[in-house]
């Protein structure tokens, strides 16, 4: 091979290391914001791919494999990393070099590793991340020593700072390294890094001082415990108040996008596509964009200061017990907010079984988009007035839904749990909990960007198709001028309506409850809308609506219908934003389809004892 | 006398990982995660609800390991 051609074709290199060896960090640095996320085929591996330049002027594609410990694989992550090691990977070129990153602070896990790898016989280089760490605690490293001893380049490197990977580059733009000499057959891995660590390492102490003075207030029993309260407190208070204005503003804007079009297109079908159609869809679920990026900036922050790990440390047999793992903890809270960013953030969880029980349950806590339904039945149907001297009865009843949800998740993840058992399958925690770190700036807003898209992305697309398909049920067939009751009623939506009312009248819906279900799939809060338009009611402004709304309701409506309808909105899936999320996550339909019907039949399950009790009480 | 049984602040010498199965994955993977003979391994702290997980340093790393987990780890009491 002559040097032009070698110039030509791009360096194909591959990150590999152990979780928390600053290997993503490794990767934004080299690569800053030329990377692109997908998901492996057939699977919710994450795949990250950049690109960069040599000085040289050599390009350089590097793909940041998920973390390891061993390639003897325990979950889907450590498997895509051991199958793109070995070239095995059915959609993966085996990698030009095994660039393999260690935290110079934790050789005697890390180095291990490093030798499995050495034992393929590739092109390795290894980057000794977080030399500045090492170096404030007192950790000598002879790097000249153990490149003798290993064979291949051993470089120091620095992920959180600008020049950090100066060396780095240096080293890949030199000529490359050839096949790494694999150890004799036989050679013990752990006795082999003990023999490296004495010859090139001295080490003051095992653990760094600080940390371990921290980890005795944040994993204390009791203070531990208030602790992660009181920072889960901050993160809620904060996702409310800051979002807030910026969820005003995409609405204001999105209102206003609408009435310039309608004001500019002549009436008809075209200005209601656009308007009823495209931009009130979508822009219903984009309101909970501010939400879903102010809770993933704290998610991020915790998860780079090395808290999240922690949390899992102390609630993990609380969450054992109601059959998920500590892991599912932020999950969990998340879906408060939002189940999007929730589900999203079961990625952290490396169980299949356990993540896929952890997307069943988190859409059953209460969040945002169901508040604006919940407060209009509750107004239609619950008396203003105090119980027991200081508890108001309607914020009992909302307390009483939360818990609903809470509830019916526990009881879920139980019964799974149960069966899971008669499969024997033991959950394994084994979980690192890694140095503190100061979270770098740049680290979370890529984190941030990245999660950011992917909701962008779902709402762009299969979001986009949803409202269109939910507009043109509710809007055709258009009504004859001679039609006297809401034009819904004449559309798809009021036939499928009409027809669904079999189904739903066991649980005590009218067919105009089915009709108004249908748009409030888009998004949860759309279905007040819904029910506005069903009832044929138009008050001054969006307050007034929904008084006049309220009383309608509670004219039409017995107690036992509003009662079931809250039952089945505590547990149907009814997001449309949500079930993107969960096909995207799962990368599977079937399991799409299973998480969509357990819901359903739950939220049927509900309704139906809630219906039948209220209307037998009253 | 294995890991689970020590007390929060002990030091101990890891003498072997017992295996429940022919097959069993745990024991593999604490193997990995450093748990061999002869490594030192301390219990750094509990877990507030049942005193589970359990948090070990072995080597420079703090893993929180279940009971049971723990129970796989053989360990000679006493600082190395």
């Amino acid at each position: 091979m002559d040097s032009t051609h070698v110039s030509a074709t791009p360096l194909s290199l591959a990150l590999v290391g152990n979780p928390n060896c600053g290997k993503t960090a490794l990767f934004n640095r080299l690569t800053g914001a030329r990377q692109k996320v997908a998901n492996y085929a057939g699977a919710t591996v994450e795949r990250k791919e950049g690109f960069f330049v040599l000085p040289s002027g050599r390009h350089v594609r590097v793909l940041d494999l998920p973390g390891a410990y061993s390639l003897s694989a325990t979950s889907p992550d450590e498997a895509v990393t051991r199958d793109v090691c070995l070239g095995q990977h059915p959609d993966e070129q085996r990698p030009d070099l095994l660039l393999c990153v260690a935290d110079a602070t934790n050789l005697r896990l890390h180095l291990r590793f490093v030798l499995e790898l050495r034992r393929l016989g590739r092109p390795m280089v290894l980057a000794l991340n977080m030399a500045d760490a090492a170096e404030r605690r007192g950790i000598r490293i002879d790097a000249k020593a153990l490149e003798q001893e290993l064979g291949f380049p051993v470089i120091e490197t620095i992920a959180v700072r600008k020049h950090g990977t100066a060396a780095l580059l240096a080293a890949l733009d030199g000529r490359l390294p050839g096949p790494a000499e694999p150890l004799p057959e036989g050679t013990d891995l752990h006795a082999e890094t003990r023999r490296l660590l004495a010859a090139a390492v001295s080490m003051p102490s095992p653990t760094n001082p600080t940390d371990a003075a921290i980890d005795r207030w944040v994993l204390h029993p009791v203070l531990g415990l208030a602790i992660l309260a009181a920072v889960m407190l901050v993160v809620f208070q904060s996702v409310y108040a800051w979002a807030g204005p910026f969820s005003d503003g995409i609405e204001a804007g999105v209102g206003a996008l609408g009435e310039w079009i309608s004001s500019t297109l002549p009436e008809g079908m075209l200005s209601s596509l656009l308007v009823d159609g495209v931009i009130a869809g979508v822009g219903g679920v984009l309101v909970f964009l501010p939400q879903i990026l102010i809770l993933f900036f704290f998610i991020l922050l915790l998860e780079e200061s090395g808290y999240l790990p922690r949390a899992a440390f102390l609630l993990d047999r609380f969450m054992v017990g109601a059959g998920l793992s500590g892991r599912a903890f932020i999950p969990m809270l998340s879906s408060f907010a939002c189940a999007i960013p929730g589900i999203m953030a079961t990625r952290s969880i490396p169980n299949p079984r356990d993540r896929f029980l952890t997307i069943l349950v988190a859409p059953m806590m209460t969040c945002s988009a169901r508040l604006p339904v919940y407060a209009l039945l509750i107004g239609a149907f619950i008396p203003d007035r105090m119980v027991g001297g200081i508890f108001n009865l309607q914020g009992l009843t909302l307390f009483g839904l939360y818990m609903a949800g809470i509830l019916g998740a526990l009881v879920v993840a139980w019964v799974a749990r149960l069966m899971g058992k008669r499969a024997s399958d033991e959950q394994a925690l084994m979980l690192e909990i890694p140095a503190w770190r100061l979270p770098n700036a740049k680290d979370v807003l890529l984190g941030l960007k990245e999660r950011g898209m992917i909701f962008l992305r779902r709402a762009g697309t299969l979001i986009l198709a949803i409202s269109i398909v939910l507009w043109v049920l509710s809007t055709f067939p258009t009504p004859p001028e001679d039609w006297a009751r809401p034009a819904i009623e004449y559309s798809f939506a009021g036939r499928i309506g009409h027809a669904l009312a079999f189904f739903f009248e066991p649980i005590g819906f009218n067919w105009q409850i089915c009709v108004a279900l249908i748009p409030g799939l888009a998004a949860r809060e759309v279905a007040v809308a819904g029910l506005a338009s069903v009832y044929a009611i138009a008050g001054a402004d969006e307050a007034n609506t929904e008084q006049i709304l309220a009383t309608a309701l509670h004219n039409e409506w017995t107690l036992a219908t509003a009662f079931s309808l809250l039952a089945w909105y505590v547990f149907a899936p009814q997001c449309m934003a949500t079930l993107a999320v969960v096909r995207r996550e799962t990368s599977s339909w079937r399991a799409t389809a299973i998480w969509a019907g357990l819901l359903t039949a739950l939220a049927y399950g509900a309704a139906f004892l809630t219906y039948h009790l209220t209307a037998a009480l009253t | 006398m294995n890991l689970s049984q020590l007390t929060p602040g002990a030091h101990a010498t890891v003498t072997r990982i017992s295996e429940l199965s022919s097959e069993d994955v745990v024991a593999h993977r604490l193997r990995d995660l450093g748990f061999v003979a002869g490594e030192p391994v301390s219990l750094v702290a509990l877990g507030p609800f049942g005193s589970d997980p359990l948090l070990v340093q072995v080597g420079y790393t703090r893993f929180a390991l279940r009971r049971s987990e723990a129970a796989r780890v053989e360990v000679q009491p006493g600082k190395a």
